[in-house]
């Protein structure tokens, strides 16, 4: 690791660019920050995973996986999530190229994407208790709904990310040269969708053999 | 505690974008401290609660053993024992050990690495307000029912709404939830200044061993706390919500609570330790005036302890029955992780062989945790042999042995640490008589208290139980640990009155470097103005401050620089009475004054912008207890969570405006188009721009998580 880099930049005549000054790892602060704390987040999903296989097939009762599952409709919410990765992407590069007209069109696609994939977990939550499956039903009622919903509370708060980015923009206040913060809420929102990857891998696809 | 910054000239309140509220500016006052983001004010007030919560924690450990003084005592009933064994632990583990250790990490990190604040101060400051309401929001529970009392490990399905049905457990679920939120954003901002922010030229092997540790234990707070988090919500989710987890009638797993809980536990048990280490080896090399033996290997052996943490948690559960296999692996992981932490040891005993050995305060507690970590270590390596184990089970040989470690090695290095770094936070030096007195008395009380410990649980007693049968042959033993702890009680009173006197009555002026030290944070005056440095140190080796005053002639002796007027003579620091301050003017050719408190030019006139007081940290944490109120008194009746949508909106709007709010208000008042230039973040608080990404997640995610 190299440290010739001051954090501390000289006084004065610094104004306008704010992550101007050099970090000991070449990274800025927040960035750094963000990946820090999405590497917490990877012990926080993975206890609430882990629970999710700990309990698989050991419901005493009714209803499981296989009488519950809409295969091909969560695959399709699954696709619109993923696609909403690709968009972020869109929205970042448009932002640090100046167009900060496609940059809110990209963010608002992104967010209307995400809110999709929720939408589409409301409803499948929805069918899934009037099919009799809720919290209280079993062992897979309730890790199922918590740690699918957690995620959902992640996307969530994704979304408001996006929308205040979106807002900040249309009022003036994200230059290009801050497209860092876009790129900062794009590492959050990528590593939601790769975590639904997984969910929806050991969740939905591995068959619990009851 | 005292006010030691000086008054600056309130900058002009301005702002492009006026938030809710004006931008605070009271350079003193309640106000002052209510918004301050100073990391240096921050400690302090991380230190002070973090003390009165362990006046409250020992008047609880006064309680037990006033309970146990005798057999079949009649202070506390059984209920009330509960509660208070409970408290107890999760005081001195949450709101004790950890929060004093923050209040170190936060005071010294950024003086030790020479930067002006941490990467985020006012994270930093809603780090100290979540900590604190989440310690009134715990201590509460007295009030309104009744304090948890399922003891600090909170086992399922004990836990459950079947077997405690009040509001008891539902305070600990939340209380150590917000606590949990706490100690991860301060984890985060410490790590990120640590990584980010070290002056030029310091590499990461020339940083200080105690800001090493700080690392370290913060990467274990980051990565333990999701863990512990997962298995509160998973306890929430049953009390409130009627999930199954933990019911066994649903086939539901309670083992699964004790996995989760200690795969926290354990690292858990390093993140109150590793801190103390720290202070450990910067107390040693200065009072033996030499350098910490084998420093990378101190570092890499703590590497190792952080991460052979996270494989021996099973020891705390061998008596639940996992088979063979596993009780064989945790075992030999359990004896490996003693190798590192001997290895410190070694090195801590070398680094004081022929030395010139000053024993003053600091540096007896420091040798005090040399031995009485080393009985702790060892009577934990007597638990890594399972059959031992399960003999010891729940007895009050266990309740011995992690006394040994945690007070024996976590308080009497933290005492050290206190003592040690007191001059340069307040600026006057502990009295050292009343020290010797203070330490004495620590060390007889702690032993008399808890080496008793090891017999009465090697015959028989049970920990946990609020009374024992004057026939189980452990009268004398108790009578002796209950007279031990009220010799700690003495010891405290007399800290407590040391402080006083030496603020008040016999102020000794500590200068910039009263001890002689190693470090940059001895570079600057005691107190350091609120930009710590008027200029950034480079450095060129690891104890900077020492190589800036000391050379070695052909034959390996030290020579001052610069005449011989470095540091106190020889024979003061041999008889120990090198303890008058060095006086002003203690340069060390380093273009920074030590003005001990004579008035500092303001971070203005240096030209040096720091970040701006704000109220929205403690706005915002403020709606964390408020949600959680919401939830708990929800489970008994729906129409409370109204209290938690309340305390949402409250959340959001704060977190909202803190994110519109620039983190450092520009000097000068300039133009009012903010649109293309950004207010200009120059010195250390480069972040918390704008929207603050990098804030609004972990508050968002923590916040909405727990909603």
């Amino acid at each position: 690791m190299t440290t010739d880099s001051a954090t501390v930049a000289p006084p004065a005549a610094d104004h306008g660019e704010s992550h101007g000054h050099v970090t000991n790892t070449g990274l800025s602060n927040e960035k750094l920050a963000m990946w820090a704390f999405l590497g917490s987040e990877c012990l926080l999903f993975g206890a609430l995973i882990s629970t999710y296989f700990l309990y698989r097939g050991k419901s005493i009762s009714g209803p499981t996986t296989k009488q519950i599952y809409d295969i091909p409709y969560t695959s399709v919410s699954s696709f619109v999530l993923l696609m909403s990765s690709l968009t972020m992407v869109l929205a970042l590069a448009a932002i640090q190229r100046g167009d900060h007209r496609r940059l809110r069109v990209w963010l608002v696609c992104t967010a209307l994407l995400g809110a999709s994939f929720i939408a589409g977990q409301v409803y499948e939550f929805t069918s899934f208790i009037r099919e009799g499956l809720t919290i209280k039903t079993n062992l897979f009622g309730s890790s199922f709904f918590v740690l699918t919903g957690f995620h959902g509370v992640h996307v969530t708060l994704g979304i408001i990310m996006l929308l205040s980015l979106w807002n900040l923009s249309l009022r003036g206040k994200l230059p290009q040269s801050k497209s860092e913060v876009v790129e900062i809420a794009g590492l959050y929102w990528h590593f939601v969708d790769v975590v639904w990857i997984v969910i929806f891998t050991v969740v939905y696809l591995i068959p619990s053999g009851k | 505690m005292t006010t030691v910054l000086e008054p600056t000239p309130a900058a002009p309140a301005r702002s492009g974008d006026p938030g809710l509220l004006r931008r605070p500016t009271h350079p003193t006052g309640i106000w002052s401290w209510v918004t301050t983001v100073d990391h240096k004010r921050i400690g302090v007030l991380y230190g002070v609660t973090a003390f009165f919560f362990f006046l409250v924690g020992g008047g609880e450990a006064l309680l037990i053993r006033l309970q146990l003084a005798k057999p079949n005592g009649t202070v506390l009933s059984a209920e009330m024992y509960n509660q208070i064994f409970t408290m107890h632990g999760t005081t001195m583990i949450f709101l004790v050990v950890m929060p004093i250790s923050a209040a170190f990490f936060n005071y010294l990190v950024p003086l030790q690495v020479g930067a002006r604040d941490v990467a985020f101060p006012r994270l930093n400051a809603f780090s100290y307000w979540t900590f604190l309401f989440g310690g009134i929001f715990l201590y509460s529970s007295f009030l309104l029912g009744g304090a948890p009392d399922g003891g600090w490990f909170g086992y399922a399905p004990n836990t459950s709404i079947t077997y405690s049905p009040g509001h008891n457990i539902d305070f600990w679920v939340f209380g150590l939830l917000i606590l949990g939120i706490a100690s991860t954003v301060g984890a985060l901002n410490l790590i990120v200044t640590l990584l980010n922010m070290r002056a030029p030229g310091m590499t990461l092997m020339k940083m200080p061993v105690f800001s090493w540790m700080t690392l370290i234990s913060s990467f274990l707070i980051l990565f333990a706390m999701p863990v512990i988090t997962v298995a509160l919500f998973l306890l929430m989710f049953d009390r409130l919500f009627g999930s199954n987890f933990f019911n066994p009638a649903a086939g539901g797993d309670p083992v699964l609570w004790q996995h989760l809980f200690w795969l926290f536990g354990h690292p858990e048990v390093y993140i109150l330790i590793l801190p103390a280490m720290g202070m450990v080896s910067e107390i040693l090399p200065v009072f033996s005036r030499k350098p910490l033996f084998g420093y990378p290997v101190m570092v890499f052996s703590a590497v190792a302890i952080g991460f052979m943490g996270w494989g021996v948690w099973v020891h705390h559960m061998f008596s639940v029955g996992l088979g063979p296999v596993a009780v064989s692996a945790f075992s030999v992981s359990t004896m490996f992780i003693a190798v590192p932490t001997g290895v410190k040891i070694f090195n801590w005993l070398a680094t004081i062989w022929k030395g010139s050995l000053r024993f003053t305060t600091a540096m007896l507690f420091a040798l005090g945790f040399i031995g009485m970590f080393t009985i702790g270590g060892l009577s934990g390596v007597t638990h890594s042999i399972s059959p031992h184990d399960r003999q010891q089970t729940d007895t009050y040989y266990v309740v011995a042995h992690f006394h040994y470690v945690l007070f024996g090695g976590a308080l009497f290095g933290i005492m050290g640490g206190i003592y040690y770094w007191f001059p340069k936070i307040f600026g006057y030096l502990l009295n050292e008589r009343l020290g010797k007195l203070n330490f004495w008395t620590w060390l007889i009380g702690f032993n008399m208290t808890f080496a008793p410990m090891h017999l009465i649980g090697l015959r028989g007693m049970p920990r946990r139980i609020y009374t024992y049968d004057s026939s189980l042959g452990v009268n004398g033993l108790n009578m002796l640990a209950t007279v031990g702890s009220f010799i700690i009680a003495f010891s405290v009173l007399v800290f407590l009155y040391n402080v006083l006197y030496s603020c008040t009555r016999h102020r000794v002026p500590a200068g910039a470097d009263p001890w002689d030290a190693r470090t940059l944070e001895w570079m600057t005056s005691s107190p350091p103005p609120d930009y710590n440095f008027d200029e950034v140190p480079e450095v060129h080796s690891l104890d900077e401050l020492w190589h800036r005053k000391y050379s070695e002639d052909e034959n390996g002796r030290l020579v001052p620089i610069g005449g011989g007027r470095a540091g106190p003579s020889e024979a003061d620091l041999l008889t120990g009475r090198a303890l008058a301050p060095a006086g002003d003017g203690n340069g060390h050719g380093t273009g920074d004054h030590a003005r001990g408190r004579q008035p500092h030019p303001t971070a203005h006139e240096l030209g040096i912008h720091m970040p701006s007081p704000s109220y929205y940290p403690i706005l915002t944490a403020l709606a964390i207890p408020i949600i959680s109120y919401g939830f708990l008194y929800g489970r008994t009746s729906g129409s409370h969570y109204v209290v938690t949508v309340l305390g949402i909106l409250l959340l959001f709007g704060s977190l909202y405006a803190w994110g519109m709010e620039p983190s450092a208000e520009p000097e000068e008042p300039h133009d009012e188009h903010h649109d293309d230039g950004q207010p200009a973040l120059v010195g250390a608080t480069a972040g918390e721009l704008e929207a603050g990404e990098g804030d609004q997640a972990p508050d968002g995610d923590d916040g909405g998580a727990s909603a």
